[in-house]
Protein backbone atom coordinates (compact mmCIF):
# COMPACT_ATOMS: atom_id res chain seq x y z
CA UNK A 1 0.00 0.00 0.00
CA UNK A 2 1.52 3.28 -1.05
CA UNK A 3 0.10 6.76 0.61
CA UNK A 4 0.91 10.02 -0.89
CA UNK A 5 -0.01 12.93 1.50
CA UNK A 6 -0.59 15.71 -0.84
CA UNK A 7 -2.52 19.70 -0.77
CA UNK A 8 -2.36 21.94 -3.01
CA UNK A 9 -1.44 24.82 -0.28
CA UNK A 10 1.33 24.40 1.02
CA UNK A 11 1.61 25.23 5.32
CA UNK A 12 -1.48 23.37 5.89
CA UNK A 13 -0.09 19.96 7.76
CA UNK A 14 0.90 17.27 5.36
CA UNK A 15 4.17 16.25 7.42
CA UNK A 16 2.24 16.53 10.76
CA UNK A 17 -0.09 13.81 8.61
CA UNK A 18 2.89 11.92 7.35
CA UNK A 19 4.93 11.62 10.40
CA UNK A 20 2.21 10.74 12.92
CA UNK A 21 -0.07 8.16 10.55
CA UNK A 22 3.92 6.72 9.90
CA UNK A 23 4.63 6.04 13.69
CA UNK A 24 1.00 5.07 14.84
CA UNK A 25 0.99 2.12 12.65
CA UNK A 26 1.57 -1.13 14.19
CA UNK A 27 2.65 -3.03 10.57
CA UNK A 28 5.93 -2.38 8.83
CA UNK A 29 6.40 0.75 7.40
CA UNK A 30 8.50 3.25 5.12
CA UNK A 31 7.86 6.97 4.89
CA UNK A 32 9.36 8.75 1.88
CA UNK A 33 9.90 12.46 2.08
CA UNK A 34 9.40 13.64 -1.12
CA UNK A 35 9.30 17.60 -0.98
CA UNK A 36 12.97 17.28 -1.80
CA UNK A 37 12.68 21.40 -2.12
CA UNK A 38 11.96 21.61 1.84
CA UNK A 39 12.11 18.36 3.48
CA UNK A 40 11.01 18.64 7.11
CA UNK A 41 9.69 14.98 7.80
CA UNK A 42 13.19 14.33 9.47
CA UNK A 43 13.01 16.93 11.51
CA UNK A 44 10.35 14.99 13.19
CA UNK A 45 11.38 11.82 13.07
CA UNK A 46 15.05 12.25 13.99
CA UNK A 47 16.29 9.34 11.93
CA UNK A 48 19.63 7.53 12.03
CA UNK A 49 20.99 7.73 8.70
CA UNK A 50 22.71 5.17 7.62
CA UNK A 51 23.21 5.96 3.57
CA UNK A 52 24.08 9.05 2.00
CA UNK A 53 24.60 9.12 -1.83
CA UNK A 54 24.78 12.28 -4.47
CA UNK A 55 22.61 12.22 -7.35
CA UNK A 56 23.22 13.54 -10.59
CA UNK A 57 21.70 13.92 -13.73
CA UNK A 58 23.57 13.30 -16.76
CA UNK A 59 24.66 16.77 -18.75
CA UNK A 60 26.83 16.98 -21.94
CA UNK A 61 30.51 17.46 -21.84
CA UNK A 62 31.78 19.13 -25.18
CA UNK A 63 35.44 17.82 -26.57
CA UNK A 64 36.57 20.93 -28.33
CA UNK A 65 39.19 19.36 -29.97
CA UNK A 66 36.57 16.76 -32.08
CA UNK A 67 33.89 19.32 -31.94
CA UNK A 68 33.88 21.20 -35.88
CA UNK A 69 30.87 23.63 -34.80
CA UNK A 70 28.35 21.65 -36.82
CA UNK A 71 25.69 22.93 -34.50
CA UNK A 72 23.45 19.64 -35.14
CA UNK A 73 23.53 19.68 -30.95
CA UNK A 74 22.32 23.01 -31.14
CA UNK A 75 19.52 22.18 -32.94
CA UNK A 76 18.30 19.08 -31.18
CA UNK A 77 18.38 20.65 -28.10
CA UNK A 78 14.73 22.22 -27.02
CA UNK A 79 16.15 24.16 -24.25
CA UNK A 80 18.88 25.61 -25.33
CA UNK A 81 21.32 24.26 -23.16
CA UNK A 82 23.99 24.03 -25.66
CA UNK A 83 24.57 27.27 -28.33
CA UNK A 84 27.49 28.49 -30.91
CA UNK A 85 28.35 32.11 -30.71
CA UNK A 86 30.83 32.82 -33.49
CA UNK A 87 33.53 30.06 -33.22
CA UNK A 88 32.69 29.56 -29.85
CA UNK A 89 30.60 26.03 -28.50
CA UNK A 90 29.19 26.72 -24.88
CA UNK A 91 27.13 24.98 -22.60
CA UNK A 92 24.07 25.87 -20.14
CA UNK A 93 24.18 22.37 -17.65
CA UNK A 94 21.72 24.15 -15.63
CA UNK A 95 19.43 24.33 -18.46
CA UNK A 96 19.56 20.45 -19.49
CA UNK A 97 17.45 17.80 -19.01
CA UNK A 98 19.60 15.45 -19.87
CA UNK A 99 17.14 13.84 -22.62
CA UNK A 100 20.69 12.86 -24.54
CA UNK A 101 19.93 14.02 -27.54
CA UNK A 102 22.82 15.96 -28.38
CA UNK A 103 25.36 13.07 -27.47
CA UNK A 104 23.34 10.71 -30.44
CA UNK A 105 23.39 13.49 -33.69
CA UNK A 106 26.67 14.91 -32.73
CA UNK A 107 28.49 13.20 -35.89
CA UNK A 108 31.73 13.66 -34.38
CA UNK A 109 31.34 11.61 -31.03
CA UNK A 110 32.54 14.85 -29.84
CA UNK A 111 29.90 14.96 -26.64
CA UNK A 112 30.29 12.67 -23.80
CA UNK A 113 28.44 12.60 -20.62
CA UNK A 114 29.33 14.29 -17.07
CA UNK A 115 27.57 15.21 -13.77
CA UNK A 116 25.24 18.02 -12.83
CA UNK A 117 24.26 17.20 -9.08
CA UNK A 118 20.79 17.27 -8.48
CA UNK A 119 21.26 16.87 -4.38
CA UNK A 120 21.28 13.91 -1.64
CA UNK A 121 19.96 10.72 -0.95
CA UNK A 122 19.50 9.85 2.38
CA UNK A 123 18.51 6.79 4.05
CA UNK A 124 17.72 5.58 7.54
CA UNK A 125 16.04 4.26 10.28
CA UNK A 126 13.67 5.37 13.32
CA UNK A 127 12.98 2.09 15.36
CA UNK A 128 11.29 0.21 13.44
CA UNK A 129 10.36 2.47 10.67
CA UNK A 130 12.45 2.74 7.81
CA UNK A 131 12.92 6.59 6.43
CA UNK A 132 13.90 7.88 2.95
CA UNK A 133 14.22 11.51 1.43
CA UNK A 134 15.94 13.81 -0.71
CA UNK A 135 17.73 17.00 -0.33
CA UNK A 136 17.66 19.27 -3.65
CA UNK A 137 21.24 21.18 -4.20
CA UNK A 138 20.61 24.80 -3.49
CA UNK A 139 20.50 26.79 -6.53
CA UNK A 140 19.10 23.23 -8.78
CA UNK A 141 16.07 23.90 -10.68
CA UNK A 142 14.57 20.29 -11.55
CA UNK A 143 13.09 18.55 -8.00
CA UNK A 144 11.57 15.72 -10.23
CA UNK A 145 13.97 13.07 -11.21
CA UNK A 146 15.08 13.30 -7.37
CA UNK A 147 11.79 12.78 -6.43
CA UNK A 148 11.76 9.78 -8.61
CA UNK A 149 14.86 8.57 -6.86
CA UNK A 150 13.43 8.83 -3.36
CA UNK A 151 10.23 7.07 -4.65
CA UNK A 152 12.43 4.21 -5.93
CA UNK A 153 13.30 3.39 -2.47
CA UNK A 154 9.48 2.15 -1.97
CA UNK A 155 9.60 -1.23 -0.88
CA UNK A 156 6.29 -3.24 -2.39
CA UNK A 157 5.84 -5.15 1.20
CA UNK A 158 4.31 -3.10 3.87
CA UNK A 159 3.06 0.58 4.06
CA UNK A 160 4.96 3.53 1.97
CA UNK A 161 4.11 6.72 3.38
CA UNK A 162 5.18 9.80 0.61
CA UNK A 163 4.86 13.38 2.16
CA UNK A 164 4.62 15.47 -1.30
CA UNK A 165 5.17 18.78 -2.01
CA UNK A 166 2.86 21.43 -2.55
CA UNK A 167 1.21 22.71 -5.47
CA UNK A 168 0.01 21.39 -8.40
CA UNK A 169 2.70 20.58 -10.99
CA UNK A 170 5.18 18.16 -11.99
CA UNK A 171 7.01 17.93 -8.68
CA UNK A 172 3.19 16.91 -6.80
CA UNK A 173 2.31 14.69 -10.34
CA UNK A 174 5.84 12.81 -9.71
CA UNK A 175 5.47 12.35 -6.22
CA UNK A 176 1.54 11.11 -6.28
CA UNK A 177 1.91 9.32 -9.82
CA UNK A 178 0.82 5.66 -9.59
CA UNK A 179 0.22 5.78 -6.07
CA UNK A 180 -2.79 3.54 -4.53
CA UNK A 181 -4.22 6.67 -2.37
CA UNK A 182 -4.02 10.19 -2.31
CA UNK A 183 -4.58 11.88 1.09
CA UNK A 184 -5.25 15.46 0.73
CA UNK A 185 -4.51 17.78 3.92
CA UNK A 186 -6.51 21.13 3.93
CA UNK A 187 -7.25 23.85 6.34
CA UNK A 188 -10.97 25.31 6.21
CA UNK A 189 -9.74 28.98 4.98
CA UNK A 190 -10.73 30.75 1.49
CA UNK A 191 -6.56 30.20 0.38
CA UNK A 192 -7.12 26.33 1.61
CA UNK A 193 -10.43 25.45 -0.10
CA UNK A 194 -9.06 27.18 -3.43
CA UNK A 195 -5.58 24.79 -3.21
CA UNK A 196 -7.38 22.32 -2.54
CA UNK A 197 -9.88 22.41 -5.78
CA UNK A 198 -6.81 22.12 -7.61
CA UNK A 199 -5.51 19.53 -6.12
CA UNK A 200 -8.53 17.73 -6.29
CA UNK A 201 -8.25 18.49 -10.56
CA UNK A 202 -4.72 16.82 -10.60
CA UNK A 203 -5.66 14.06 -8.81
CA UNK A 204 -8.95 13.17 -10.53
CA UNK A 205 -6.98 13.71 -14.04
CA UNK A 206 -4.37 11.02 -12.56
CA UNK A 207 -7.30 8.85 -11.96
CA UNK A 208 -6.44 8.01 -7.91
CA UNK A 209 -8.77 7.36 -4.73
CA UNK A 210 -8.65 10.29 -2.38
CA UNK A 211 -9.52 11.69 0.42
CA UNK A 212 -9.49 14.21 3.49
CA UNK A 213 -7.90 15.89 6.28
CA UNK A 214 -9.12 18.48 7.70
CA UNK A 215 -6.38 20.45 9.91
CA UNK A 216 -6.67 23.47 12.01
CA UNK A 217 -10.61 22.51 11.54
CA UNK A 218 -12.16 25.28 13.94
CA UNK A 219 -9.94 28.16 12.80
CA UNK A 220 -12.01 29.38 9.32
CA UNK A 221 -15.29 28.97 7.38
CA UNK A 222 -17.71 26.45 6.04
CA UNK A 223 -16.10 26.15 2.61
CA UNK A 224 -13.68 23.38 2.50
CA UNK A 225 -17.03 21.01 4.19
CA UNK A 226 -19.38 22.31 1.46
CA UNK A 227 -17.48 21.27 -1.33
CA UNK A 228 -16.51 17.98 0.44
CA UNK A 229 -20.07 17.65 0.64
CA UNK A 230 -20.79 18.60 -3.00
CA UNK A 231 -17.88 16.44 -4.71
CA UNK A 232 -18.58 13.29 -2.41
CA UNK A 233 -15.17 13.91 -0.94
CA UNK A 234 -14.75 12.06 2.32
CA UNK A 235 -13.54 13.77 5.36
CA UNK A 236 -11.04 11.16 6.85
CA UNK A 237 -9.75 13.02 9.58
CA UNK A 238 -10.51 16.55 11.40
CA UNK A 239 -7.91 17.80 13.66
CA UNK A 240 -8.93 21.12 15.63
CA UNK A 241 -6.42 23.78 16.04
CA UNK A 242 -5.06 23.18 19.57
CA UNK A 243 -2.12 25.63 20.91
CA UNK A 244 -0.47 22.35 22.09
CA UNK A 245 -0.79 20.62 19.15
CA UNK A 246 1.09 23.72 17.28
CA UNK A 247 3.50 24.63 20.39
CA UNK A 248 4.79 20.23 19.57
CA UNK A 249 4.79 21.04 15.77
CA UNK A 250 6.89 24.19 17.32
CA UNK A 251 9.92 22.12 18.56
CA UNK A 252 10.07 19.41 16.00
CA UNK A 253 7.20 16.87 18.24
CA UNK A 254 4.59 14.81 16.81
CA UNK A 255 1.02 14.69 18.06
CA UNK A 256 1.22 11.34 19.02
CA UNK A 257 4.21 12.08 21.52
CA UNK A 258 1.99 14.83 22.96
CA UNK A 259 -1.38 13.40 23.02
CA UNK A 260 -0.98 9.66 22.77
CA UNK A 261 -4.77 9.13 22.64
CA UNK A 262 -4.12 10.32 18.92
CA UNK A 263 -2.43 7.16 17.90
CA UNK A 264 -5.70 5.61 17.83
CA UNK A 265 -7.44 8.45 15.08
CA UNK A 266 -4.49 7.81 12.80
CA UNK A 267 -4.82 3.96 12.88
CA UNK A 268 -8.68 4.88 12.03
CA UNK A 269 -7.37 7.17 9.27
CA UNK A 270 -5.34 4.46 7.82
CA UNK A 271 -8.20 1.86 8.23
CA UNK A 272 -10.69 4.53 6.44
CA UNK A 273 -8.00 4.43 3.52
CA UNK A 274 -8.02 0.57 3.26
CA UNK A 275 -11.19 0.63 3.12
CA UNK A 276 -11.75 2.64 0.16
CA UNK A 277 -8.92 1.16 -1.32
CA UNK A 278 -10.56 -2.13 -0.85
CA UNK A 279 -13.70 -0.95 -2.38
CA UNK A 280 -11.87 0.82 -5.76
CA UNK A 281 -9.94 -2.56 -6.10
CA UNK A 282 -13.46 -4.30 -6.09
CA UNK A 283 -15.28 -1.69 -8.22
CA UNK A 284 -11.95 -2.31 -10.94
CA UNK A 285 -11.96 -6.32 -10.46
CA UNK B 1 12.22 50.50 -10.78
CA UNK B 2 12.25 48.59 -7.79
CA UNK B 3 10.97 45.17 -7.10
CA UNK B 4 10.62 42.87 -3.67
CA UNK B 5 10.00 39.46 -4.08
CA UNK B 6 8.56 37.24 -1.22
CA UNK B 7 9.32 34.02 -0.01
CA UNK B 8 9.39 31.24 2.49
CA UNK B 9 10.68 28.25 1.41
CA UNK B 10 8.17 26.42 3.98
CA UNK B 11 4.58 27.25 2.89
CA UNK B 12 1.78 28.67 4.72
CA UNK B 13 3.96 31.09 6.72
CA UNK B 14 1.74 34.16 5.65
CA UNK B 15 3.87 35.20 2.26
CA UNK B 16 0.23 36.17 0.58
CA UNK B 17 -1.13 37.92 3.59
CA UNK B 18 1.78 40.13 3.98
CA UNK B 19 2.23 40.65 0.20
CA UNK B 20 -1.91 41.92 0.36
CA UNK B 21 -1.40 43.73 3.42
CA UNK B 22 2.14 45.94 1.22
CA UNK B 23 0.11 46.23 -1.44
CA UNK B 24 -2.64 48.06 0.54
CA UNK B 25 0.09 50.16 1.85
CA UNK B 26 2.34 50.65 -1.00
CA UNK B 27 1.82 53.52 -3.48
CA UNK B 28 2.59 53.94 -7.14
CA UNK B 29 3.35 50.03 -7.44
CA UNK B 30 2.22 46.89 -9.49
CA UNK B 31 1.90 43.63 -7.96
CA UNK B 32 2.91 40.47 -9.52
CA UNK B 33 1.68 36.35 -8.18
CA UNK B 34 4.70 34.40 -9.28
CA UNK B 35 2.95 31.42 -7.29
CA UNK B 36 1.43 30.07 -10.59
CA UNK B 37 1.16 27.23 -9.54
CA UNK B 38 -1.36 27.76 -6.60
CA UNK B 39 -2.04 31.31 -6.29
CA UNK B 40 -3.99 32.77 -4.09
CA UNK B 41 -3.07 36.49 -4.39
CA UNK B 42 -6.32 37.03 -6.27
CA UNK B 43 -8.19 35.97 -3.58
CA UNK B 44 -7.68 39.33 -1.34
CA UNK B 45 -7.47 41.14 -4.06
CA UNK B 46 -10.32 40.55 -6.62
CA UNK B 47 -8.74 41.45 -9.73
CA UNK B 48 -10.69 42.79 -12.98
CA UNK B 49 -9.06 40.63 -15.81
CA UNK B 50 -8.31 43.45 -18.66
CA UNK B 51 -6.40 40.77 -20.76
CA UNK B 52 -6.06 37.12 -20.78
CA UNK B 53 -3.45 35.72 -22.93
CA UNK B 54 -2.60 32.03 -23.49
CA UNK B 55 0.82 30.57 -22.27
CA UNK B 56 2.46 28.51 -24.95
CA UNK B 57 4.62 26.13 -22.94
CA UNK B 58 7.24 23.70 -25.24
CA UNK B 59 6.26 21.18 -27.53
CA UNK B 60 4.90 17.43 -26.52
CA UNK B 61 5.11 14.26 -28.91
CA UNK B 62 2.12 13.01 -29.98
CA UNK B 63 2.88 9.47 -32.67
CA UNK B 64 1.00 9.24 -35.90
CA UNK B 65 -0.07 5.66 -35.58
CA UNK B 66 -0.82 5.59 -39.17
CA UNK B 67 2.94 6.21 -40.15
CA UNK B 68 4.05 4.47 -37.17
CA UNK B 69 5.92 1.22 -38.13
CA UNK B 70 6.66 0.42 -34.39
CA UNK B 71 9.82 0.29 -34.93
CA UNK B 72 10.44 0.70 -31.14
CA UNK B 73 13.42 3.67 -32.10
CA UNK B 74 11.15 6.02 -29.84
CA UNK B 75 10.78 4.14 -27.20
CA UNK B 76 14.89 3.08 -27.18
CA UNK B 77 15.70 6.96 -27.01
CA UNK B 78 12.94 8.12 -24.22
CA UNK B 79 14.97 8.81 -21.60
CA UNK B 80 11.69 9.60 -19.39
CA UNK B 81 9.62 6.25 -20.64
CA UNK B 82 6.97 8.13 -21.95
CA UNK B 83 6.06 6.05 -24.71
CA UNK B 84 4.40 3.00 -24.24
CA UNK B 85 4.84 -0.47 -25.66
CA UNK B 86 1.56 0.45 -27.96
CA UNK B 87 3.55 3.58 -28.93
CA UNK B 88 1.49 6.00 -27.30
CA UNK B 89 2.90 9.40 -25.67
CA UNK B 90 2.47 9.96 -22.21
CA UNK B 91 1.36 13.26 -21.75
CA UNK B 92 2.75 14.11 -18.18
CA UNK B 93 5.98 12.18 -18.51
CA UNK B 94 6.90 13.70 -21.81
CA UNK B 95 9.80 16.37 -21.50
CA UNK B 96 9.05 17.69 -24.89
CA UNK B 97 13.13 17.17 -25.66
CA UNK B 98 11.79 16.67 -29.13
CA UNK B 99 14.72 13.91 -29.76
CA UNK B 100 11.93 11.18 -30.74
CA UNK B 101 10.11 13.56 -32.80
CA UNK B 102 13.55 14.24 -35.05
CA UNK B 103 14.98 11.05 -34.98
CA UNK B 104 11.90 8.77 -35.68
CA UNK B 105 12.96 6.92 -39.01
CA UNK B 106 9.60 7.30 -40.64
CA UNK B 107 8.84 10.99 -39.48
CA UNK B 108 5.87 9.69 -37.54
CA UNK B 109 5.89 12.04 -34.54
CA UNK B 110 4.47 15.38 -33.99
CA UNK B 111 5.19 17.90 -31.86
CA UNK B 112 2.59 20.29 -31.60
CA UNK B 113 3.72 23.83 -29.00
CA UNK B 114 1.00 23.02 -26.07
CA UNK B 115 -0.91 25.48 -24.42
CA UNK B 116 -0.47 25.03 -20.54
CA UNK B 117 -2.09 27.79 -18.57
CA UNK B 118 -3.33 31.27 -18.91
CA UNK B 119 -1.77 34.74 -17.67
CA UNK B 120 -3.83 37.96 -17.13
CA UNK B 121 -3.47 41.58 -16.80
CA UNK B 122 -5.75 42.90 -14.32
CA UNK B 123 -6.68 45.93 -12.68
CA UNK B 124 -6.66 45.71 -8.74
CA UNK B 125 -8.45 48.84 -5.81
CA UNK B 126 -4.53 48.87 -5.22
CA UNK B 127 -3.16 48.78 -8.93
CA UNK B 128 -2.03 46.59 -11.80
CA UNK B 129 -1.61 43.29 -11.14
CA UNK B 130 -0.02 40.49 -13.29
CA UNK B 131 -0.76 37.00 -12.46
CA UNK B 132 -1.12 33.28 -14.19
CA UNK B 133 -2.53 30.24 -14.04
CA UNK B 134 -0.59 26.91 -15.15
CA UNK B 135 -2.16 24.50 -15.84
CA UNK B 136 -3.24 21.03 -13.34
CA UNK B 137 0.02 18.46 -14.04
CA UNK B 138 1.96 20.97 -16.23
CA UNK B 139 5.50 21.59 -16.38
CA UNK B 140 6.77 25.09 -17.43
CA UNK B 141 6.07 26.60 -14.17
CA UNK B 142 9.64 28.42 -14.04
CA UNK B 143 9.17 29.64 -17.70
CA UNK B 144 5.55 31.04 -16.72
CA UNK B 145 7.05 32.90 -13.63
CA UNK B 146 9.64 34.54 -15.83
CA UNK B 147 6.92 35.53 -18.28
CA UNK B 148 4.31 37.08 -15.55
CA UNK B 149 7.49 38.84 -14.00
CA UNK B 150 8.44 40.22 -17.27
CA UNK B 151 5.34 41.43 -18.01
CA UNK B 152 4.80 43.66 -14.64
CA UNK B 153 8.19 44.99 -15.32
CA UNK B 154 7.43 45.99 -18.69
CA UNK B 155 4.00 47.55 -17.50
CA UNK B 156 5.71 49.13 -14.47
CA UNK B 157 8.00 50.95 -16.98
CA UNK B 158 5.48 51.73 -19.24
CA UNK B 159 3.02 53.08 -16.47
CA UNK B 160 5.93 55.27 -13.90
CA UNK B 161 5.34 52.80 -11.41
CA UNK B 162 7.82 52.73 -8.80
CA UNK B 163 7.64 49.25 -6.96
CA UNK B 164 6.99 45.51 -7.64
CA UNK B 165 5.96 43.52 -4.92
CA UNK B 166 6.20 39.92 -5.91
CA UNK B 167 4.69 37.30 -4.05
CA UNK B 168 6.82 34.20 -4.49
CA UNK B 169 6.03 30.27 -4.72
CA UNK B 170 7.53 27.82 -1.59
CA UNK B 171 9.94 25.55 -2.11
CA UNK B 172 13.48 26.66 -3.74
CA UNK B 173 13.17 24.52 -7.30
CA UNK B 174 12.42 26.10 -10.30
CA UNK B 175 9.48 28.44 -10.10
CA UNK B 176 11.82 30.06 -7.13
CA UNK B 177 14.48 30.60 -8.68
CA UNK B 178 12.86 31.68 -11.67
CA UNK B 179 11.31 34.76 -9.26
CA UNK B 180 14.10 36.09 -8.01
CA UNK B 181 16.83 36.84 -10.50
CA UNK B 182 17.41 40.37 -11.05
CA UNK B 183 15.04 41.43 -7.94
CA UNK B 184 16.07 44.45 -5.74
CA UNK B 185 15.76 42.53 -2.43
CA UNK B 186 13.66 39.35 -0.65
CA UNK B 187 11.65 38.93 2.07
CA UNK B 188 11.49 36.09 3.70
CA UNK B 189 8.14 35.45 5.50
CA UNK B 190 8.71 32.14 8.25
CA UNK B 191 7.35 30.67 11.57
CA UNK B 192 8.96 29.85 14.56
CA UNK B 193 9.07 25.77 13.96
CA UNK B 194 11.70 23.51 13.21
CA UNK B 195 10.27 23.61 10.05
CA UNK B 196 10.41 27.34 9.53
CA UNK B 197 13.70 27.56 10.62
CA UNK B 198 15.08 24.80 8.33
CA UNK B 199 13.25 25.96 5.44
CA UNK B 200 13.90 29.70 5.86
CA UNK B 201 17.50 28.22 5.75
CA UNK B 202 17.46 27.07 2.35
CA UNK B 203 15.91 29.72 1.25
CA UNK B 204 18.83 31.79 2.88
CA UNK B 205 21.19 30.06 0.70
CA UNK B 206 19.28 30.16 -2.33
CA UNK B 207 19.44 34.49 -1.79
CA UNK B 208 23.10 34.23 -0.96
CA UNK B 209 23.72 31.93 -4.15
CA UNK B 210 22.23 33.99 -6.29
CA UNK B 211 23.53 37.35 -4.46
CA UNK B 212 19.60 38.37 -4.15
CA UNK B 213 20.00 40.69 -0.57
CA UNK B 214 17.31 39.49 1.71
CA UNK B 215 15.24 39.88 4.36
CA UNK B 216 13.57 37.81 7.68
CA UNK B 217 10.35 38.24 9.00
CA UNK B 218 9.04 35.65 11.79
CA UNK B 219 5.48 35.56 11.67
CA UNK B 220 3.44 34.10 14.26
CA UNK B 221 6.85 34.83 16.51
CA UNK B 222 4.98 34.65 20.36
CA UNK B 223 3.90 30.31 19.16
CA UNK B 224 7.54 29.84 19.82
CA UNK B 225 9.36 32.48 21.60
CA UNK B 226 13.07 30.30 21.48
CA UNK B 227 12.55 29.15 17.76
CA UNK B 228 11.77 32.96 16.49
CA UNK B 229 15.25 33.51 18.59
CA UNK B 230 17.22 30.94 17.05
CA UNK B 231 15.78 32.00 13.31
CA UNK B 232 16.35 35.13 14.12
CA UNK B 233 20.22 34.48 15.25
CA UNK B 234 20.76 32.25 11.94
CA UNK B 235 19.44 34.93 9.59
CA UNK B 236 22.36 37.59 11.50
CA UNK B 237 25.09 34.92 10.94
CA UNK B 238 24.28 34.15 7.31
CA UNK B 239 23.79 38.25 6.89
CA UNK B 240 20.34 38.70 6.31
CA UNK B 241 18.24 41.81 7.92
CA UNK B 242 15.53 40.72 10.40
CA UNK B 243 12.67 42.46 10.82
CA UNK B 244 10.04 42.98 13.61
CA UNK B 245 8.36 40.24 14.46
CA UNK B 246 4.46 39.73 13.82
CA UNK B 247 2.19 38.38 16.31
CA UNK B 248 -0.16 35.03 15.84
CA UNK B 249 -3.63 36.57 15.07
CA UNK B 250 -6.41 34.91 14.20
CA UNK B 251 -7.20 38.44 12.52
CA UNK B 252 -5.53 37.19 9.18
CA UNK B 253 -7.65 34.10 8.94
CA UNK B 254 -10.83 36.69 9.14
CA UNK B 255 -9.43 38.90 7.31
CA UNK B 256 -9.06 36.27 4.33
CA UNK B 257 -12.95 35.22 4.67
CA UNK B 258 -13.85 38.62 3.84
CA UNK B 259 -11.27 38.77 1.02
CA UNK B 260 -9.62 41.82 2.59
CA UNK B 261 -6.19 42.48 3.31
CA UNK B 262 -5.54 42.82 7.22
CA UNK B 263 -4.85 46.39 6.89
CA UNK B 264 -8.64 47.23 5.39
CA UNK B 265 -10.35 44.49 7.97
CA UNK B 266 -8.84 46.49 10.99
CA UNK B 267 -6.45 49.06 10.24
CA UNK B 268 -6.11 50.36 13.52
CA UNK B 269 -5.31 47.02 15.35
CA UNK B 270 -1.83 46.27 16.57
CA UNK B 271 -1.13 43.99 14.18
CA UNK B 272 -1.76 46.57 11.25
CA UNK B 273 0.57 48.87 12.98
CA UNK B 274 3.06 46.10 13.00
CA UNK B 275 2.90 45.70 9.23
CA UNK B 276 3.10 49.39 8.70
CA UNK B 277 6.31 49.59 10.85
CA UNK B 278 7.85 46.43 8.83
CA UNK B 279 6.93 48.00 5.26
CA UNK B 280 8.52 50.99 6.45
CA UNK B 281 11.91 49.17 6.83
CA UNK B 282 11.34 46.90 3.69
CA UNK B 283 11.26 50.45 1.75
CA UNK B 284 14.26 51.75 3.65
CA UNK B 285 16.03 48.54 2.55
CA UNK B 286 14.90 48.55 -1.09
CA UNK B 287 16.08 52.81 -1.25
CA UNK B 288 19.70 51.45 -0.02
CA UNK B 289 19.83 48.53 -2.16
CA UNK B 290 19.22 50.11 -5.19
CA UNK B 291 21.47 52.99 -4.39
CA UNK B 292 24.45 50.45 -4.04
Amino acid sequence: MIISIASGKGGTGKTTVATNLALSLPSQVQLLDCDVEEPNAHLFINPMIEKKETVSTAVPKIDEDKCTLCRKCVEICRFRAIIVIGEVILTFPELCHSCGGCMIVCPEKAISETGRELGVLEKGKKDGLEFGHGRLRVGEAMAPPLIKKVRSLSKPEGVVIIDAPPGTSCPVITAVKGVDFVLMVTEPTPFGLHDLKLAVEAVKLLGLPHGLVINRADMGDNGVKEYAAQEGLPILLEIPFDRRIAEAYSRGRLIIEEMPEWQEKFIELYQSIENIVAKVAKGKG
Amino acid sequence: MKELVILSGKGGTGKTSLTAAFAALSENSILCDADVDAADLHLLMNPEIKERTDFQGGGIAVIDPDKCTSCGTCRELCKYEAISEDFKVDEIECEGCGVCVDLCPEQAIDFPIKTCGQWFISETRFGPMVHARLGIAEENSGKLVALVRQQARAMAAEKDLSLLITDGPPGIGCPVIASIGGATAMLIVTEPTVSGKHDMERVVDLANHFKVPGMVCVNKYDLNIDQTEAIENSAKEKGITVLERVPFDPAFTKAMIQGKTLIEYDPGSKVSQIIKGIWEEVGKKLESNMSQ
